[in-house]
């Protein structure tokens, strides 16, 4: 019985650790807080209340504990890290670059603010997620037309930013009415990496320079290719933001109003809570995350899943589609979900029909060629995580005695035969 | 034994003419002395010593064949036997309909492969055959074991028909003479044919079956001969595509018989009867089909089944009309309407069938066809022009027998033999287009230099023995040989000659001993090497065996998903799913060139270009043989260049300039910096900068072309190493999955 038992342990934890997402809860709930003091945990703990009120369980620690580890005996003690400390030169306890790189790339997820003083640590994990801080040290976002209008006039430092991705996936279905307040260095996306996105960009104005020297040269980094806040879904659908200041998650930053230059509303509250509120749900999974069960496909008329489909075959296949809500799996409706009959190329490309329950459908007939074929759905949505199935069938040509008895074209030797 | 063969031979000569047994006491045979105490007849002697010499021949034949079970184990060596062991064993498995049905979803993925459409199913069904025989007799025996035995079995059965070949050649003038001998002396084509268990060992017993058989129609004019010779040529269509070779040869030789105007009604009835019959069998085979009366191949059978007919139609018309003139002027308007027909009918031929020449045989016609156009088929050693040295090590002394022997058959002109100078003359010229053909020209040149020694060997005992019996010799034959009696009036003349055959005797067996000799030292140095297993002879002269094959395909069968798909160069398809059980991208049965041009670009191009092609053919491992370390020269990188232009037959994106230098093929520092960085090179070479292979050179000094290779530090970044034999022969990648956060 106990042998049994302590299978049962080892079996369960492997699958845990083959799982990086909890399959019943896709949510990361355990997150690791490094800070670079625990003065943050105080002036930034609007943002750490809302993530807590949410259920999440926040774990702080000095980025440079001796104690800190992100995993032991080989399992990942968190689900989710946040790095609050941009001057860090180096983690302590066991934690460094590669190791937070391998903690993305087994499925976990990662916020990231650096600061206009970020170290080289800091700034070697963002280039390793797609993100190039401008390499200025110094340097920070200017923006002479949209910066946000203070007592102190002449600081054009501080970036009232409303330049948003468009996607209600990633930033909540209501609309961020207030610009987003931003003081800190700016980044650009490395044009080599398909899978990192700016989710607040810079308006076309501004400029990446150190504030208190005269211009010498052109600033390397100009207008909107100036990122301010990025997220990057990995191909195992980690999720990473990224953003150029840890002073846009402070409470004075949540609650200060906002007004943009040149603009005649002033916002009692910036829009920095909501921006963060819903790109953290975004982040942690609590939104636009997929899962694709159920795979099935048979011959139209049977239940049963043959090993092998002949030419010119009719089947039907089908695959069920859940979106997490945060509590629950419900069904994804979309309109926009195909199939490929796929070897080499797609053969048969069909959009499914849903139930609206889930349950994605279609039939289709196997086209005349045989060969080794996949059903593939590579569903790649903004904002979504990836599905991507693919189920290998092998499509065989007739057998010999399943091509037609009789053909017309073949009566005259028919008649030939019997007339002999 | 062998000295038993060739007493035999002479034996067979005594009795044909009827001699006394005096010569015997001459030609040590100690079996010979018994026999005399047995108090047979001659008639009896001589067949006991047949069937005994046959019975020690056929033992023989077998023997030979075993060097490479015993020196190694019963197992299958080479590539396509690997396939052919496959294919066997799915067909004992899933029986016949599952075989013939079979679609093989492991290779060429993802295209898939017919088995049942694309093969010659001769053997796998003979072995299958042999196999559910000897179970039902209670043997429990493995298909492996009859796989490994089953072609050294057939090789015994080949010498067994040739000896009735040769007997029914022989039969006009020799009477029985050849048989010892040309039994004796097929023992090089046996050897070829040691590469275990592949199709040509039973094709070459069914081509000889077929020739024998039809030899013998001819000869008989008997329906049932002819009929015979049909199913031996359904066998041969069905074991090996080489019956091309039988259905343009015999025509041929109806041919010439018609020219030199030895028409007759066997010849119609034998080769009607063959023809017809072999084509309706031939097109039940799938691979065939209707390519028997489509294709440009097969067409010369065809033609001259047509022309036997108007023979026959001419003969019959010709007995209608008495007058001469009425006959000519028939003829005219026939021959005018003819041609005219004949003309449309090609005109019609060439507009609707689309003529799928088969490079290979275009090749035979052409030995340089393909050199310009097709490198795949040039690329397979099989297909090179055979070396003269080849010859020699082949055939040996029959190199010179050989035009002897024809010159016999001329001497000698009947249907039979005029088979035999056709068979010979073009299967010697297809043998020196293409290397795998010398097995078809073996047994001809075997059967043709037999005829040599045993009339040689003839002409010598008489003069022997007409010098014993100077008085007797012109009596006792009367008839039968008035050339040997004059011959004998002659041979007084001259006082040594006597001395001289005995001494010219004792020289032919001397020669055909070495030969012998010759032969088993062939089959059991050159012909029972397995690829699979590689040995060398370590430092001290000690047999070294490399396991490194075997280890890979186990490892990959071992610690692979069952999924996996392989990407190697074509060669080693076969044994990966053979011995490895995964899924290749491309292997022996090279049906699809732009498949292998695919895998020929990849591992041609740098590796960020081929990871592309990798990604888009789903291979997980990449495999690649690598001899620098052991000094095994048949490697990846010494075939590298065909797969340059076998890629770039189909993708000019690949030049094969580009990974040569001057003209020169080299991997030292020297080379052209696309070879240095190509897939290949970097796959052969990974790690391979840090080894000592050899006491006093560099590290990553290559023992396989004997240079330090020029890119030491080969940096892999879309593929890792996953496994490597012990021997560094095999080497195995696995494709990485593409960067999870780029």
């Amino acid at each position: 019985m106990a042998k049994k038992l302590s299978i049962f342990i080892a079996i369960s934890l492997v699958l845990s650790l083959c799982d990086a997402f909890n399959l019943d809860n896709p949510s990361s709930r355990r997150i690791l807080v490094l800070l670079d003091d625990f003065a943050i945990k105080s002036s930034h703990s609007l943002f750490f209340n809302s993530l807590q009120s949410r259920g999440f369980d926040l774990d702080f620690k000095l980025a440079d504990d001796p104690k800190n580890a992100l995993q032991r005996y080989g399992q990942y003690l968190y689900d989710g890290l946040i790095l609050f400390s941009p001057s860090v030169q180096r983690f302590g306890g066991s934690i460094d670059a590669a190791a937070i790189l391998d903690f993305i790339d087994s499925g976990h997820d990662l916020i990231l603010a650096a600061d206009t003083s970020a170290s080289d640590l800091i700034r070697e994990i963002a280039t390793e997620c797609g993100v190039d801080y401008d390499e200025d040290q110094s340097s920070m976002v200017i923006d002479h037309t949209s910066y946000a209008v203070s007592e102190t006039e002449g600081d054009h430092t501080l970036i009232a930013a409303d330049d948003f991705i468009k996607s209600e996936v990633i930033l909540g279905s209501k609309k961020i009415e207030a610009p987003v307040l931003f003081q800190g260095i700016g980044h650009s996306l490395n044009p080599a990496n398909s899978l990192v996105l700016k989710v607040l960009s810079a308006s076309p104005a501004a400029y990446s320079a150190n504030p208190n020297s005269k211009l010498a040269q052109p600033p390397s980094l100009t207008g909107s290719s100036i990122s301010l806040v990025s997220v990057l879904q990995a191909r195992n659908n980690a999720r990473v933001m990224i953003s150029g200041s840890l002073s846009m998650f402070s409470n004075r930053f949540f609650r200060s109003s906002a007004q943009k230059a040149g603009s005649s509303t002033k916002h009692q509250k910036s829009g920095n809570e909501q921006f963060f509120t819903e790109l953290s749900k975004w982040i942690f999974h609590e939104r636009g995350h997929l899962k694709a069960v159920n795979v099935r496909h048979h011959k139209s008329g049977e239940v049963e899943e043959p090993g092998m489909y002949r030419i010119n075959d009719d089947l039907e296949y089908s695959v069920e589609i859940f979106e997490w809500s945060g509590t629950s799996w419900e069904p994804y409706v979309a309109n926009d979900v195909q199939v490929q009959f796929y070897m080499m190329s797609p053969y048969v490309l069909k959009t499914l029909s849903t139930d609206g329950k889930g349950l994605y459908s279609t039939a289709f007939k196997v086209p005349d060629v045989y060969g080794v074929f996949q059903f593939k759905v590579e569903y790649q949505r903004l904002g979504y995580t990836t599905l991507s199935l693919s189920k290998q069938i092998p499509v065989r040509p007739f057998r010999h005695n399943e091509y037609e008895r009789f053909i017309t074209a073949a009566f005259p030797y028919y008649g030939a035969s019997f007339s002999m | 034994i062998r000295n038993g063969g060739k007493s035999d031979s002479v034996n067979g000569h005594k009795s044909g003419s009827n001699q006394s047994p005096s010569l015997k006491s001459d030609l040590i045979s100690p079996t010979m002395f018994n026999l005399k105490t047995l108090k047979l007849k001659t008639k009896q002697q001589e067949l006991l010593i047949r069937v005994t010499i046959l019975c020690l021949v056929y033992v023989l034949a077998f023997i030979t064949r075993l060097f490479s079970v015993l020196r190694y184990e019963s197992m299958i060596h080479e590539f396509d036997p690997c396939f052919n062991y496959r294919t066997t064993l799915f067909l004992t498995q899933k029986g016949f309909y599952g075989f013939w049905n079979w679609f093989d979803s492991e290779s060429w993925y993802p295209l898939g492969r017919i088995i049942g459409d694309t093969l010659y199913p001769g053997l796998m069904v003979t072995a299958a055959l042999m196999y559910w025989t000897l179970r039902f007799l209670r043997f429990a025996v493995h298909i492996r074991e009859v796989c490994v035995l089953g072609a050294p079995f057939f090789a015994s059965n080949t010498t067994l028909v040739a000896y009735f070949f040769g007997k029914e050649i022989g039969d006009l003038g020799f009477r029985g003479r050849p048989c010892g001998s040309c039994t004796d002396s097929d023992l090089p084509w046996l050897h070829l044919e040691i590469r275990s268990y592949d199709n040509e060992g039973v094709a070459i017993f069914a081509l000889l079956l077929t020739f024998y058989l039809f030899v013998k129609a001819v000869n008989t004019g008997s329906l049932a001969w002819a009929l015979a010779s049909a199913f031996g040529y359904f066998y041969m269509v069905s074991a090996w595509g080489g019956y091309v070779f039988i259905i343009n040869l015999v025509p041929l030789y109806v041919m010439v018989l018609l020219i030199t105007g030895r028409y007759s009604m066997r010849l119609y009835v034998a080769y009607n009867c063959m023809y017809v019959l072999g084509m309706l069998l031939a097109m039940q085979i799938r691979f065939v089909g209707f390519q028997h009366v489509q294709s440009g191949e097969h067409m010369a059978a065809m033609g001259v089944f047509f022309l036997l007919q108007v023979f026959y139609f001419l003969d019959w018309v010709k007995h209608m009309l008495s007058d001469t003139k009425l006959f000519q002027a028939f003829l005219r308007i026939t021959v005018t309407t003819a041609v005219v027909v004949g003309v449309v009918a090609l005109g019609a031929l060439q507009l609707g069938i689309s003529h799928h020449g088969r490079a290979a045989s275009t090749l035979l016609l052409d030995p340089t066809y393909a050199k310009d156009h097709i490198p795949i088929i040039a690329s397979v050693s099989e297909h090179q022009p055979t070396a003269w040295s080849s010859f020699m090590f082949d055939f040996h002394s029959l190199l010179f027998l050989f035009p002897a022997g024809l010159y016999f058959c001329f001497k000698r002109l009947s249907d039979a033999t005029i088979f035999l100078v056709m068979y010979g003359l073009t299967s010697m010229y297809f043998a020196g287009v293409m290397v795998r053909l010398i097995l078809v020209a073996t047994p001809a040149v075997c059967l043709i230099s037999a005829i040599a020694v045993s009339a040689t060997i003839k002409n010598l005992t008489r003069l022997v023995r007409a010098k014993n019996k100077v008085p007797s010799t012109g009596s006792s034959k009367g008839a039968s040989s008035t050339k040997s009696s004059s011959k004998a009036s002659l041979d007084q003349s001259l006082p040594f000659q006597r001395n001289g055959a005995i001494a010219l005797l004792v020289g032919a067996f001397y020669l055909l001993s070495k030969y012998a000799t010759h032969c088993t030292w062939v089959t059991s140095e050159a012909y029972s090497s397995p690829s699979i297993v590689l040995a060398a002879r370590g430092a001290y002269g000690n047999r070294v065996i490399f396991y490194d094959y075997r280890e890979a395909y186990f490892w990959l069968r071992q610690n692979t998903p069952p999924d996996a798909k392989v990407m190697s160069w074509w060669d080693y398809g076969y044994q990966i799913t053979a011995m490895g059980n995964r899924t290749v991208i491309v292997d022996n049965n090279t049906w699809n060139n732009t498949h292998i041009a695919t895998v020929g670009r990849a591992m041609s191009s740098y590796e960020d270009e081929a990871y592309e092609i990798m990604r888009s053919l789903d291979v997980d491992y990449v495999l690649v043989v690598f001899g620098g370390v052991t000094g095994y020269s048949s490697d990846d990188i010494n075939k590298f260049l065909w797969m340059v232009r076998i890629g770039g037959g189909v993708f000019p994106v690949i030049k094969e300039p580009d990974y040569l230098v001057n003209g020169e093929y080299r991997v030292d520092k020297g080379a052209a910096p696309k070879m240095l960085n190509c897939l290949m090179y970097k796959l052969s070479y990974y790690r391979f900068g840090e080894l000592m292979t050899e006491y006093g050179k560099p590290p990553g000094y290559d023992r396989a072309r004997g240079v330090e290779i020029g890119n030491k530090d080969v940096k892999l970044e879309y593929l890792e190493e996953v496994f490597t034999t012990s021997n560094w022969i095999v080497r195995i990648y696995k494709v990485k999955p593409p960067n999870n956060r780029w």
